[in-house]
């Protein structure tokens, strides 16, 4: 961890104790996006919006709105397991190799 | 039931102690030999003697995760076990600890397998030792009894868990008078547990992943309640001796004031092992008796004191540390005398004894006062046994 961002954070005598979180919600805050090694990319014309996919995401970052249909992959959570590409009937969902090593 | 003093087993003594602490959860599985104090205990619940919610479970494990979940909302919560029953708790107590949970068990000393054997040595607490939990170890049951109060005050002024240690069978079956508080008075002294947050207190979560940037903090907090706990345990200890008359201080220290040798040791055997001083001294050797009741926090200070300037003192574990020098409590106790000046620091020997329910007699302290006397045998290795059979009979 650097030190510029060591500096922001709580000591041991003022962090939470035993790290209790106190206000609700909280997990949305930790970005989970950065764990990825492959990326879901959505093909909007391809799809069909079943919805297959939404329920099988481990990390509810398949966002479908009351309109009945899907949006675009929430990047700051997915943790780019594939689940949803594995489960769409349809192609509409593919993996690449996300960054790093080409 | 009023102050009185009445025939009971530690067991026993024990029960009515967790009854009159006011629990509002006990949680327990049945094993040998604590498997009398749930037993005792959801008598009372039966009998409508104790408002407690009595959860029967299918294992420690559950037992000890049941105890969690009921104090992190807020409820005083109590278990009893023993041996390998303690080890099927062993990630929780660990949880139990860090989440700081003031959790209250009484543990029943017996020998953690194997081969199997149900009767008494110190194997399964012992490697509790690192788990955060306060711990506290009784000679006899009116220990046992008292010293329950005194580690739940402890546990409740500083956020962690703690256990008591009484010696399977010797003390936890055999009847004894003890000596009781009244209902009131011990109610009194307990007084109600104030937790801070809990999960009934508002949105909370409780145990979530704790990653590096985070948990050397949280490991630190626990450190640092651990050393209030000295104090908090002195002030429980205080205020108990004012309520009782009964004074039970972290070390008890007997005959030891000009004594040139000195045992030191944990729990039932002391009975004996002072019974050993007494005839020793009549002979005119000085020899003394250090008794360890408060385990963790070690009270390695006040050990040091007492065993500064002696010639040798013989430091006997119920256990095997298996590090090939001996027990815990001789590590310990030598870590201890390793801060006082060398020419007032005794020679130590590390002496196993008693495993498995096996028994110690005073002639066995006498052969340890020998072996003291004399330079340590060539033979002896770096810990000797004791009450062993060396030889096959012929």
């Amino acid at each position: 961890m650097a030190n510029e961002t060591r500096k922001f954070l709580p000591s041991w005598r003022t962090i939470d104790s035993a790290g209790t979180v106190a206000v609700p919600g909280s997990s949305e805050k930790f970005l989970t996006g950065d764990w990825r090694t492959e990326r879901p990319v959505w093909k909007a014309e391809a799809c069909r919006h079943c919805a297959l996919c939404v329920p099988a995401c481990p990390d509810s970052s398949i966002p479908f709105g009351a309109d009945q249909r899907r949006g675009g992959f929430d990047l700051d959570h997915c943790k780019g397991c594939g689940v949803c590409a594995a489960v769409c009937p349809f192609g509409a969902i593919s993996m690449i190799p996300e960054g790093g090593l080409k | 039931m009023s102050g009185r003093t009445a025939l009971l087993s530690g067991n026993e003594a024990t029960a009515i102690a967790m009854r009159q602490a006011r629990p509002d959860v006990f949680a327990a599985f049945p094993i040998t030999p604590s498997t009398e104090i749930p037993q005792y205990f959801s008598k009372f619940v039966a009998d409508g003697e104790t408002p407690a919610v009595f959860v029967p479970v299918e294992s420690e494990h559950s037992s000890m995760s049941a105890c969690i979940g009921a104090a992190a909302s807020g409820a005083r919560s109590f278990t009893a076990t023993s041996a390998n029953g303690l080890a099927l708790m062993w990630e929780e107590l660990y949880i139990a600890a860090s989440l700081r949970l003031p959790v209250v068990m009484a543990c029943v000393n017996r020998a953690l397998s194997g081969p199997i054997n149900i009767n008494n040595d110190h194997s399964d607490s012992m490697g509790a030792r690192d788990s955060g939990w306060i711990q506290l170890y009784s000679e006899n049951a009116q220990e046992a009894y008292d010293q329950f109060f005194i580690a739940l005050k402890t546990a409740e002024s500083v956020g962690l868990p703690a256990m008591t240690c009484q010696d399977g069978f010797i003390t936890s079956h055999a009847v004894e008078p003890v000596e009781l508080l009244e209902d009131g008075k011990a109610a009194g002294y307990c007084g109600t547990w104030k937790p801070g947050r809990t999960l009934l207190s508002g949105p909370v979560s409780m145990g979530p992943y704790d990653g590096a940037e985070f948990y050397m903090e949280h490991k630190r907090q626990q450190s640092d309640a651990v050393s209030q706990a000295f104090e908090a345990h002195a002030r429980a200890v205080r205020e108990y001796g004012a309520l009782s008359g009964r004074l039970l201080d972290p070390v008890e220290e007997y005959r030891l004031d000009d004594a040139e040798y000195a045992f030191v040791l944990i729990g039932s055997s002391a009975g004996t092992g002072k019974d050993a001083v007494d005839r020793l001294r009549e002979r005119g050797h000085r020899v003394g008796l250090l008794k360890i009741r408060l385990f963790r926090p070690f009270p390695a200070e006040a050990i040091a004191r007492a065993l500064s300037g002696r010639r040798a003192v013989a430091v006997m574990d119920k256990c095997d540390g298996f590090s090939g020098s001996g027990g815990p409590l001789a590590a310990e106790v030598a870590g201890a005398l390793y801060g006082t000046p060398a020419a007032e620091r005794p020679e130590l020997r590390p002496f196993v004894y008693g495993l498995g329910g096996r028994d110690v007699w005073v002639e066995e302290f006498f052969g340890i006062y020998e072996s003291l006397r004399n330079p340590w045998a060539a033979d002896a290795g770096r810990v000797e046994y004791r009450g062993v059979r060396e030889e096959a009979p012929v």
